[in-house]
């Protein structure tokens, strides 16, 4: 009975969200146009209507939109819960991501009040006509930047994971065997590997994986059929590069439809209209990170441009409800205090950290038209990454990725853990950087993609756990592969970590 | 074969000295007896040249073939392919089969391009044809994009030869300061919105037969302007060319990649947002290309046995997919801008040296030139005449109907035209 109340409040949510959508009056006005058709009978209208809504794809485009909402909805709950628990169901979580927005928000204002510059400030009309102009070439433009600095690092951050700890939970009283050696010092469950074998069961050794064999698994009407649930189970098993723009896309269900177009380009013209404080810090991080990065820099404008866009875009609220994080506020400038002058800052409730770029960089491996480019990153962003960087207890959030990463190393590479931290090279502190951006600059792109592939088809970031540990357990290899992950094959490494580690 | 192979160089670059060193050879001056000599194109003219050279023996192997610039001279190439096409045509080659518009199907793989002054009222004829086009001048004996510029206007080409008559234009009938003007790829394939153009390193150990070998790391190179096809542009040369020599000059040269971009990004970049199937058939292109490029210069080739050349083959895309060959340089540059630059290039200099030098050992000019797959490092045979030949010939055996496509443009023109078979 539970269930039946969870499922049918699930789907009048999913049915009030697609009202009134471009979807919904798309496919009102295909069933109104239908009526004058000769095979739509009257005795049988709505099943003729029905069926002709399924012959002519918008059945299938209205499964992907729903199926699109079950990804991102609410976890249920109890009716009773407020609406924070939904965020996040642990107090001392909350109050650990609250304090660290409120941390990055003043280190913001600090910074605003200390350069003089605003945070935000419409252009006048010369310097807007010339933003438009070196729109597809700001690159070539070399603000001096050196004032600007990154409001945090990843390292930062692991700063504050390090530091959680649940006041409920006393952690030095149960030492021993099964006692945790790393940073991470809260209890949240993770898997063990036989938990992760049956949850990425079609990475075993029996499988076809593209990025192992490159003729495996072919599905040759995968496109045509336009199945997001179909193309998702797919990539399980890794997308064909021929194909993965378009099956990213079909998973992601963003299909670049003229509104996503047009959105993209009011997007533009508010980026030409407002300059913003964090444009510089987007400015400075693409500088530093992909302008100089072997595989990105060629993207360098096309970085700017989805940046700059995604930083306006109110949209990207809306993941807020889900997320624990919750959008920076500010007030108009001389209204401090004013509630009705409050607004949320930057306007997608994003601030951008040092290497938010990354998550950008790979995808214009994909895509070469900019707002195709934005639609599937928005979407990725508000389905996986903003996982990466909040405090949360999320099973494929952060701080589970973290720990599982640690109880993995020290159950199954014991030695390997012991020596790194004997050495004073905590595991989690080299690997952290490369979790938080989803291994985006660390590994070579293709074999990201290959990644990302598993990251949509499992429908989490939580992959990102390292396995890469497994066959360089010895140290000096080990010094050389942590400096350099780019020569690494990640499917084999998964696969073996996983399926061929004795348990 | 005992010893140690005496080696010398006149390029003082480490990824060369590095790899010498690493195979413990031992180095000398050029007057002593040598074995391997890595040297510029200048001191190459001196060894064959009849004053001055001398007579080499069947240990001594040089980087370079006598008449290298038959290919690596930016006139004599476009003769050479010019003349190779009007050959196959008149054997009615089935290569040299063209379209209703009169342009060659297979063999139209380089800008159209005229001599000058030599062909100046053919260029004239065809500039108006389509008075809108832009076209390139380059002087045909520099490299490096020196004395490179661009023109749209029949005018500019009459001041530049006014300007010029008292100097280049006369040198021009030595045949020293000629240059060659030739249609310029105005619809280049933008990455990023950026132009680039493609750097591959092509090994060939014998020109007859034909054997020669594509090296799998090449690059694309990047312009650090964004393109704009805006005439008003043409004087900022950092849109046009993709030359590093140039870039680096650019305020937004990078050091750490230098603008340099793996030709595998290239391919997953395109593969991944143009399909598969254009994309192998954009690489089948390219190396269809460099292969009947050596063709078209092979039966004109000092095919001297000591000798074998790796070439740096600079190669445009534009926006259809289309390759076209620019130029083939005959001393790529041996200067690592970037750290993964100095890596490629000692790697390529040390496959090199494993298919030419086997084993490290003294070279023997009768060596058998094919070299066992396990040494061949990033090199891939491109084309091997000999082995197609017999391919060839098998079929022909199986079935004596049709001829076969790859082998027979060579037959017949080296017949037509005899090659020069000693150099002395």
């Amino acid at each position: 009975r539970q269930q039946g109340t969870e499922l049918s409040a699930s789907i009048s949510q999913i049915v009030q969200r697609l009202r009134g959508t471009h979807l919904h009056s798309q496919i009102e006005r295909q069933a109104k146009e239908c009526l004058h058709q000769p095979d739509i009978k009257l005795e049988s209208l709505k099943e003729d209507v029905r069926s002709f809504l399924k012959a002519s794809g918008w059945e299938r485009k209205l499964q992907n939109a729903v199926y699109r909402e079950l990804h991102i909805q609410l976890p249920p709950s109890h009716p009773a819960a407020p609406p924070e628990h939904l965020k996040e169901p642990l107090a001392y979580m909350r109050k650990a991501q609250a304090s660290w927005e409120k941390r990055v928000l003043k280190s913001l204002n600090s910074m605003s009040t200390e350069l003089g510059v605003p945070l935000a400030r419409m252009r006048p009309a010369a310097e807007q006509k010339e933003l438009a102009n070196k729109w597809n070439e700001m690159g070539t433009d070399e603000p001096d930047l050196t004032r600007f600095r990154p409001v945090y690092a990843p390292k930062d951050f692991l700063e504050v994971l390090i530091s959680l700890r649940n006041p409920n939970h006393d952690s030095s009283e149960d030492v021993g065997v099964r006692s945790h050696w790393g940073l991470i010092q809260v209890p949240l469950n993770v898997r063990d590997v036989p938990q992760l074998r049956q949850a990425y069961s079609e990475l075993n050794l029996t499988n076809g994986q593209l990025g192992i064999d490159d003729n495996a698994h072919i599905h040759p009407g995968l496109v045509a059929e336009q199945d997001s649930a179909a193309a998702q189970q797919y990539s399980r098993q890794g997308c064909p590069t021929g194909l993965r723009a378009e099956l990213w896309g079909l998973i992601l269900n963003s299909t670049n439809q003229p509104q996503d177009v047009m959105h993209y380009e009011q997007l533009k013209a508010g980026v030409i209209q407002h300059d913003l404080l964090v444009d510089n810090l987007i400015y400075k991080d693409v500088k530093l990170t992909a302008s100089n990065d072997d595989y990105y820099f060629v993207f360098e404008d096309f970085l700017y441009q989805v940046m700059l866009c995604f930083s306006r875009d109110t949209v990207v609220l809306e993941h807020f409800k889900y997320n624990s994080a919750t959008p920076p506020r500010s007030y108009i400038q001389g209204k401090a205090g004013d509630q009705e002058c409050e607004v949320v800052y930057p306007p997608n409730g994003v601030i951008p950290f040092h290497g938010f770029s990354m998550y950008v960089a790979p995808l214009c491996f994909l895509y070469n038209e900019p707002s195709k480019l934005y639609s599937v990153f928005r979407e990725m962003y508000i389905r996986y990454f903003f996982r990466l960087h909040s405090i949360s207890s999320s099973p494929s959030g952060i701080v589970s990725l973290c720990l599982q990463f640690e109880r993995l190393l020290q159950a199954h590479l014991p030695q390997l853990f012991y020596h790194l931290r004997q050495n004073g090279a905590q595991p989690l502190r080299i690997a952290f950087k490369w979790m938080v951006r989803a291994f985006s600059g660390y590994l070579s792109t293709d074999q990201l993609l290959l990644l990302w592939d598993r990251i949509l088809g499992y429908d989490s970031s939580y992959l990102c756990f390292l396995f890469l540990f497994h066959k360089h357990t010895h140290t000096h290899t080990l010094q050389a592969v942590l400096a350099d992950l780019s020569t690494l094959k990640v499917m084999p490494l998964i696969q073996i970590f996983l399926f061929a580690t004795a348990i | 074969m005992a010893g140690k192979v005496k080696w010398v160089t006149d390029i003082e670059k480490s990824v060369l000295i590095n790899n010498f060193e690493k195979r413990e050879w031992i180095q000398v001056t050029e007057n002593d007896d040598w074995n391997f000599y890595w040297m510029s194109i200048q001191t190459i003219r001196n060894v064959f040249s009849v004053d001055t050279g001398y007579r080499l023996s069947d240990d001594q192997m040089v980087n370079h073939f006598p008449n290298h610039y038959e290919l690596t001279r930016k006139d004599l190439m476009i003769k050479n392919i010019k003349r190779y096409r009007k050959e196959l045509e008149k054997e009615g080659s089935p290569l040299a089969e063209k379209d209703e518009n009169g342009k060659y199907i297979y063999l139209d793989f380089v800008p159209v391009t005229f001599m000058l002054p030599a062909d100046y009222n053919l260029f004239v004829e065809e500039f108006r044809k389509n008075p809108s086009s832009t076209w390139i001048m380059k002087p045909c004996g520099k490299a490096q994009g020196k004395g490179i510029f661009l023109i749209n206007k029949l005018s500019q080409i009459k001041k530049w030869s006014r300007d010029s008559r008292t100097s280049t234009f006369v040198a021009a009938s030595s045949g020293k300061e000629a240059y060659v003007i030739s249609l310029y790829i105005d619809n280049p394939l933008l990455i990023g919105g950026k132009k680039f153009d493609l750097r591959l390193y092509v090994l060939v150990t014998t020109y007859r037969p034909l054997k020669c070998y594509m090296y799998k790391l090449g690059f694309c190179r990047f312009c650090t302007v964004k393109y704009t096809p805006s005439t008003s542009e043409l004087d900022n040369m950092f849109v046009h060319l993709t030359n590093v020599a140039i870039q680096k000059h650019g305020d937004d040269y990078n050091h750490v990649h230098g603008g340099k971009w793996t030709v595998s990004n290239l391919r997953l970049y395109l593969e991944s947002t143009r399909g598969k199937e254009v994309t192998s058939r954009l690489f089948d292109q390219i190396h269809w290309i460099v292969v009947q490029s050596l063709k078209a210069v092979a039966p004109v080739m000092n095919n001297d046995k000591h000798c074998f050349e790796c070439y740096g083959y600079d190669i445009i895309i534009d926006d259809k997919l289309k390759p076209w060959l620019i130029e083939v340089n005959a001393s790529p540059s041996l200067t690592s801008s970037t750290a993964n630059d100095r890596i490629l290039k000692y790697n390529l200099i040390n496959d090199t040296l494993n298919i030419v030098t086997p084993n490290g050992d003294i070279p023997d000019c009768r060596w058998n030139r094919s070299p066992p797959r396990e040494a061949m490092g990033n090199y891939q045979v491109l084309y091997d005449e000999e082995q197609a030949q017999s391919e060839n010939a098998e079929r022909d055996l199986r079935s004596r109907s049709g001829q076969p496509l790859g082998s027979k443009g060579i037959k017949g023109s080296a017949g037509v035209r005899p090659a020069v078979a000693t150099w002395k």
